[in-house]
C-alpha cells in the first residue's frame, strides 16, 4: 500500500511498488490529463509536480512518492485559471494538445524557480519539454506572458 | 480501472458492468475519477467543443452538416480529425459565416463514422479546401431556410429580410434563428442541385472568415486536462494489451511462446497470438493483463521464438541502392508528365547538369502513441481511436474481423498528433482481433519504442534532377525521377493516380516534381521502390513527397543558377513565367505560376536578399507549391543561417516565409500551421532522420532520435498574401521549402552543397574538407 496525496486528496493505492506513477495516476486513479509519450523520460508529457517540483511520473516508481504532495494539471488550479493557463488560452498555444499538460506543469514550476525568466532559462527548463506540433514559439511568449502577469516584466536578456 | 472501489471512492459514474454500456455511460466511465474528485472542469463529452451537449428533439438540420437548435444553439459536424489544425474551428466559421450566424451559440462536433459522411479523411492539407464549397453551401441552405421561416412569422415577404448575428431582420423587426425553429418548426430540406444554385455570400460581407479575434474552440479543454485523446478512452470490463513486436515487419511467424516470466507480473493474464486475416498484422503476440503497466512489464518478458520475413537483413543503404538502380533503367515507373522532345533536346544539348538528392528515413513520433480499445456491443463493434483516415481502414477490419463494414463503428477521439502516422489505422487491428477473441473489451496501447519499430515512416527516397543546356546555358529540357517506397500503392491502391502513359502511381511520392516552372519539354517519372514497399510500411508523413521531392529540385535549381552565374531569386522569376499549363486554372490555382513568382520576389524582399552578412553566415532562398497542382499553395521561404567551420554545425537563425494560400478562413491557426510546419522542415533539414538497420527502422525513442526542441527554433517571420482566392491547404506547405532554403544558405554561407538530408555537422564538416582539399 502507498499512500499520497493528489490534488489535495489522500490516496492509498494497492499496486506493486515499482509501478510508475503515471499509471497509478492514469490508471488506478482515473485522471487522464497526465500524458504517456516516451516512458524514458524524455518528452516531458507525464510532468507533475511533486511537493512542488516538476516531476517525470513515467520514470518515477510509485513508492518514492510515499507521503509526497502530488499536483497534477487537473489540480494545478480549482478553475483551470493558472497564469500558465490562462496566457495559454490568450495566445492559442496548444495545437494537438498531448504534451501541453506537461508543458503547463512544467511551465509553472519553471515560474516558481525564475519569476522573470529570460530566453535561456526558458531554453534550459522547457527543454526538456518535446511539442511535436512544434508550438515553441508560442511557448515561449506564453511563459513571458504569464510571467508579466504574476511577476513584473519578461527579461529578454 | 476496478481498483477505485478498493480505493475507497464507491461506485464510478456510469460504471455499468461489462459491454453494457451506452455511449453517454461510457464517456462518464472515462471521467469517472474526475467527478468524484469534484473538480469542477470535467467534460461532458468527449468530442463537441464547447462541452454543451448535442442539440436535444426539435432541431432543425436543412443539411447533414449543422442543427439548429430551439434554443438558438447550433451545431456543426465535423467529419475531420482534430489533430492540431483547429479543423473543427476553421470549418465552423464557413458554414456559420454564410448562415450569419451568432459565433458564440456554434459547438462543433467531431462525428463518429457513418456512411452517410462520405469520405472521412483528414490529410493532404485538403480539409478547408474541401469542405469551401460544400459548407459555404449548407450554410447558405440555413440562411435562406430560417430566412423564409422567419419571414412569415414576421409576416412580411422573405425579400424584404436580411440575416445578421443569428437574426432575421425585417419590417423594423428581428426573431432570432432559435425562436425561428421554435415557434415554426421549419422542415426545408435542399437536393444537391438546389444547394449548388444558391446565392453565396460576397467576401466583402464575411464576418467570421478570416476574423482575426476568434478563438479555436478545442483548446480551452486543451489546458486543463480534460480534452480527451484515443489513450484516454476507458470502458467497464476492459483488460490492457501490449504487442511485442516481430522482427519484421512482414511475413515473420511464431515458433513458439514462452510466457514463464511473465506469469511473475501481478496483474498478467495470458498471451494471444494475433493471427489476421487482413495480412495487414503478422507475428504479433499480445501480453494482456488487468493493468497496462503489468501489460508493459509482461510484454518484456514474454520469450517468444519467431521465424523471420525474409526482409530481416534489409538496410536503409540497400533501399537507397535499389532506388538509384530503378532511376538508373531507362525503363519502368510512370511518366507524370513525358513532354514531345525531352530525349532529342538532351542528345542535342551542348552540355546537361545531372545530380541525385537522398532523404533518410524520417520517423512520425505523435506524441501519442497508437492505441485503439475495441469491444463489440448490442452486434456493432466500436472502436475507440483517433484515426485520419477512417473510410480507409474499415473495410481492412472489416476483413480482419469477419463482419460486414456496417456492424463496425469508429468513434471519435482528439489526436496527439496525426502528421499522417493516423491515416494508418493498422492500430486498430490487433485491438479488434484481441477483442473478438478474448470476448471483452481490449484497450492497446503500443510503447514508444513498439510505436517506432513499426511507424509507418516517410520512405527514404532518392531523386535524380537533369537538365539540357543550350550554347549560352539556357535551359531546354529537365528530366525529373524519383523513387521512394509508395504508401498509396501499399495501403490505398484506389487513391492512385494515372500517369500520361495510363499507368498508377502514388502521387504522394512525387507530387512536386510537377514543377510550375518553364523548362522546355519536361518529364516527370514516378518509381515505387519495392524493396521499401516489402521492408516497411511506407507512410504519408507531414507534406509527403513535397517534403522532400523540394529537397532535390530547389537544391538544384540554386546549384544550375550558380553553373548559369545568375541570381537564385532573379533565376527562379525567369522561369516562372505562367506560360501553357503553368498559366493556371480558376478555381483551385487560379493565376497559375506567377503568384509562385510574387511570393518568392516578397520573400526575398522582406528577407532582405543580397544585403551583407557576417562571415559564414548567408541566406538561402526555396520556393514550391505546396501539396499539388491541383491544389497549390505558394510559398517561398528564405532561411538565414550560420555555419560553424569548426564543428559543422549549422544554425538556423531566421525563417522568412510568405505564403499565397487563398483566402484565409482562420489567421492565427493559418499562422500556427505554417510555423509547425516550418519548424517541422526545420526539424527534418538538421535535427531528425532514422536509418533502416536490419529491416526496422534504428530509432526507438527519444534518446537517439532528436526532433528539435525549443532552443533550437529560429527567429520566424510569416506573412500570408491577401486576396479572396478559393483557400487551399496550409497543414503542410510550411514544411517544404525549408530544407532546400538551408540547404542553399549552407552554400551561400561557407561554399559547399549538402545533397543528403538530414544535413548533420559531420557531412559538413567532411564537405568543408574535401572543398579545402579540393582547393588546395
Amino acid at each position: 500500500m502507498t499512500s499520497f496525496r493528489l490534488n489535495g486528496h489522500d490516496i492509498s493505492v494497492d499496486v506493486p511498488e515499482d509501478t510508475p506513477l503515471l499509471w497509478v495516476i492514469r490508471d488506478e486513479i482515473g485522471l487522464t490529463g497526465t500524458k504517456f509519450g516516451c516512458g524514458i523520460g524524455m518528452c516531458g508529457a507525464c510532468t507533475v509536480h511533486v511537493g512542488g517540483r516538476a516531476t517525470r511520473s513515467c520514470i518515477t516508481p510509485v513508492s518514492a512518492v510515499e507521503g509526497a504532495d502530488i499536483t497534477t494539471i487537473e489540480g494545478l488550479d480549482p478553475a483551470g485559471t493558472h497564469p500558465v493557463q490562462e496566457a495559454w488560452k490568450d495566445l492559442q498555444v496548444p495545437q494537438c494538445g498531448y504534451c501541453q499538460s506537461g508543458q503547463i506543469m512544467q511551465a509553472a514550476s519553471l515560474l516558481k524557480d525564475f519569476p522573470q525568466p529570460t530566453d535561456e532559462d526558458i531554453d534550459a527548463v522547457m527543454g526538456g519539454s518535446l511539442c511535436r506540433c512544434m508550438t515553441y514559439i508560442r511557448i515561449r511568449d506564453a511563459i513571458k506572458k504569464a510571467a508579466a502577469v504574476t511577476g513584473g516584466e519578461p527579461s529578454n536578456g | 480501472m476496478g481498483k477505485l472501489g478498493r480505493m475507497g471512492f464507491g461506485q464510478r459514474a456510469g460504471g455499468e458492468a461489462g459491454n453494457g454500456v451506452s455511449r453517454r455511460g461510457f464517456l462518464m466511465a472515462a471521467v469517472g475519477a474526475g467527478v468524484m474528485f469534484g473538480f469542477p472542469a470535467v467534460p461532458r463529452a468527449s468530442q463537441q467543443f464547447p462541452a454543451t451537449g448535442l442539440p436535444g428533439d426539435g432541431a432543425f438540420e436543412p443539411t447533414i452538416w449543422c442543427a439548429i437548435a430551439p434554443d438558438g444553439a447550433i451545431t456543426v459536424n465535423i467529419i475531420r480529425a482534430e489533430m492540431g489544425q483547429h479543423v473543427g474551428t476553421a470549418l465552423a466559421r464557413i458554414i456559420a459565416d454564410e448562415m450569419n450566424a451568432d459565433w458564440s451559440r456554434v459547438t462543433i462536433n467531431y462525428v463518429d463514422s457513418d456512411p452517410k459522411w462520405g469520405l472521412m479523411v483528414t490529410g493532404g492539407s485538403w480539409s478547408v479546401w474541401m469542405t469551401w464549397d460544400v459548407f459555404r453551401q449548407a450554410g447558405a441552405a440555413a440562411r435562406i431556410a430560417l430566412t423564409e421561416a422567419g419571414a412569415t412569422l414576421l409576416g412580411i415577404p422573405a425579400a424584404q429580410c436580411t440575416t445578421r448575428n443569428g437574426m432575421v431582420i425585417g419590417g423594423g423587426r428581428s426573431i432570432g434563428y432559435g425562436d425561428i425553429v421554435a415557434r415554426a418548426h421549419p422542415t426545408r430540406s435542399f437536393t444537391p442541385d438546389e444547394l449548388a444554385k444558391l446565392p453565396l455570400k460576397p467576401a466583402a460581407d464575411r464576418h467570421l472568415i478570416g476574423n482575426k479575434d476568434l478563438k479555436a474552440l478545442d483548446i480551452p479543454a486543451k489546458t486543463n486536462g480534460t480534452a480527451l485523446y484515443g489513450i484516454d478512452a476507458k470502458v467497464e470490463g476492459m483488460v490492457y494489451a501490449r504487442p511485442k513486436m516481430p522482427p519484421t515487419r512482414y511475413g515473420s511467424r511464431v515458433r513458439s511462446v514462452d510466457d514463464s516470466a511473465a506469469r511473475a507480473v501481478k496483474g498478467y493474464q495470458r498471451y494471444l497470438v494475433i493471427e489476421d486475416p487482413s495480412e495487414v498484422v503478422q507475428g504479433w503476440v499480445l501480453a494482456i493483463a488487468s493493468t497496462y503497466s503489468a501489460a508493459i512489464r509482461a510484454a518484456d518478458l514474454l520469450k517468444v521464438d519467431w521465424t523471420p520475413g525474409e526482409t530481416i537483413n534489409v538496410s536503409e543503404k540497400n533501399v537507397i541502392d535499389h532506388g538509384r538502380t530503378q532511376i538508373d533503367r531507362k525503363e519502368g515507373g510512370v511518366m507524370v508528365f513525358d513532354d514531345k522532345g525531352v530525349d532529342s533536346t538532351f542528345a542535342a544539348a551542348a552540355s546537361t547538369f545531372s545530380q541525385d538528392y537522398t532523404c533518410a528515413s524520417v520517423l512520425h513520433y505523435q506524441l501519442e502513441p497508437t492505441n485503439a480499445l475495441a469491444f463489440e456491443k448490442d452486434g456493432i463493434f466500436e472502436i475507440h481511436a483517433g484515426n485520419q483516415w477512417q473510410s480507409l481502414i474499415l473495410p481492412t477490419l472489416a476483413k480482419a474481423l469477419g463482419r460486414p463494414e456496417k456492424s463496425i463503428v469508429l468513434r471519435s477521439y482528439l489526436l496527439g498528433g496525426g502528421f499522417g502516422r493516423r491515416l494508418n489505422g493498422d492500430y486498430m487491428i490487433p485491438a479488434a482481433l484481441a477483442s473478438k477473441a478474448l470476448g471483452k473489451p481490449v484497450k492497446l496501447v503500443l510503447t514508444r519504442s513498439d510505436d517506432m519499430q513499426f511507424d509507418s515512416f516517410r520512405s527514404p527516397s532518392i531523386q535524380r534532377i537533369r537538365v539540357a543546356f543550350d550554347g549560352s546555358k539556357a535551359i531546354t529540357a529537365m528530366e525529373y525521377h524519383a523513387s521512394a517506397g509508395w504508401p498509396t500503392e501499399v495501403m490505398a491502391p484506389a487513391f492512385m493516380s494515372k500517369g500520361v502513359d495510363g499507368k498508377p502511381y502514388d502521387p504522394f511520392a512525387i507530387a512536386g516534381g510537377d514543377h510550375w516552372y518553364e523548362v522546355g519539354p519536361l518529364r516527370v517519372r514516378a518509381l515505387s521502390n519495392d524493396l521499401a514497399n516489402r521492408t516497411f510500411r511506407p507512410g504519408w508523413l507531414r507534406s509527403v513527397s513535397p517534403g522532400w521531392v523540394s529537397w532535390g529540385l530547389e537544391s538544384s535549381w540554386d546549384e544550375i543558377a550558380h553553373i548559369q552565374g545568375k541570381d537564385p531569386v532573379q533565376f527562379r522569376l525567369e522561369h516562372l513565367t505562367g506560360a501553357g499549363r503553368n498559366k493556371g486554372e480558376a478555381p483551385d490555382s487560379t493565376g497559375g505560376a506567377l503568384r509562385q513568382a510574387a511570393v518568392i520576389r516578397r520573400v526575398a524582399e522582406k528577407a532582405g536578399w543580397g544585403r551583407p552578412l557576417p562571415k559564414d553566415t548567408a541566406l538561402g532562398i526555396a520556393s514550391t507549391f505546396g501539396q499539388e497542382r491541383g491544389m497549390p499553395t505558394w510559398i517561398a521561404c528564405a532561411a538565414l543561417v550560420h555555419v560553424d567551420r569548426a564543428t559543422g554545425i549549422v544554425r538556423c537563425q531566421k525563417l522568412t516565409l510568405v505564403v499565397d494560400a487563398g483566402t484565409i478562413v482562420d489567421p492565427d491557426g493559418a499562422r500556427a500551421q505554417t510555423e509547425g510546419a516550418a519548424l517541422w522542415g526545420l526539424s527534418m533539414a538538421l535535427f531528425e532522420g532514422s536509418e533502416i538497420v536490419g529491416g526496422l527502422p534504428r530509432d526507438r525513442n527519444l534518446n537517439t532520435y532528436t526532433p528539435l526542441r525549443i532552443a533550437d527554433v529560429p527567429e520566424m517571420d510569416i506573412e500570408f498574401v491577401a486576396n479572396t482566392e478559393k483557400p487551399t491547404g496550409l497543414g503542410e506547405p510550411g514544411t517544404t521549402p525549408i530544407a532546400p532554403a538551408i540547404g542553399n544558405a549552407i552554400f551561400n554561407a561557407v561554399g559547399v552543397r549538402m545533397r543528403h538530408l538530414p544535413i548533420r555537422p559531420a557531412d559538413v564538416l567532411r564537405a568543408l574538407k574535401e572543398k579545402g582539399a579540393s582547393a588546395a
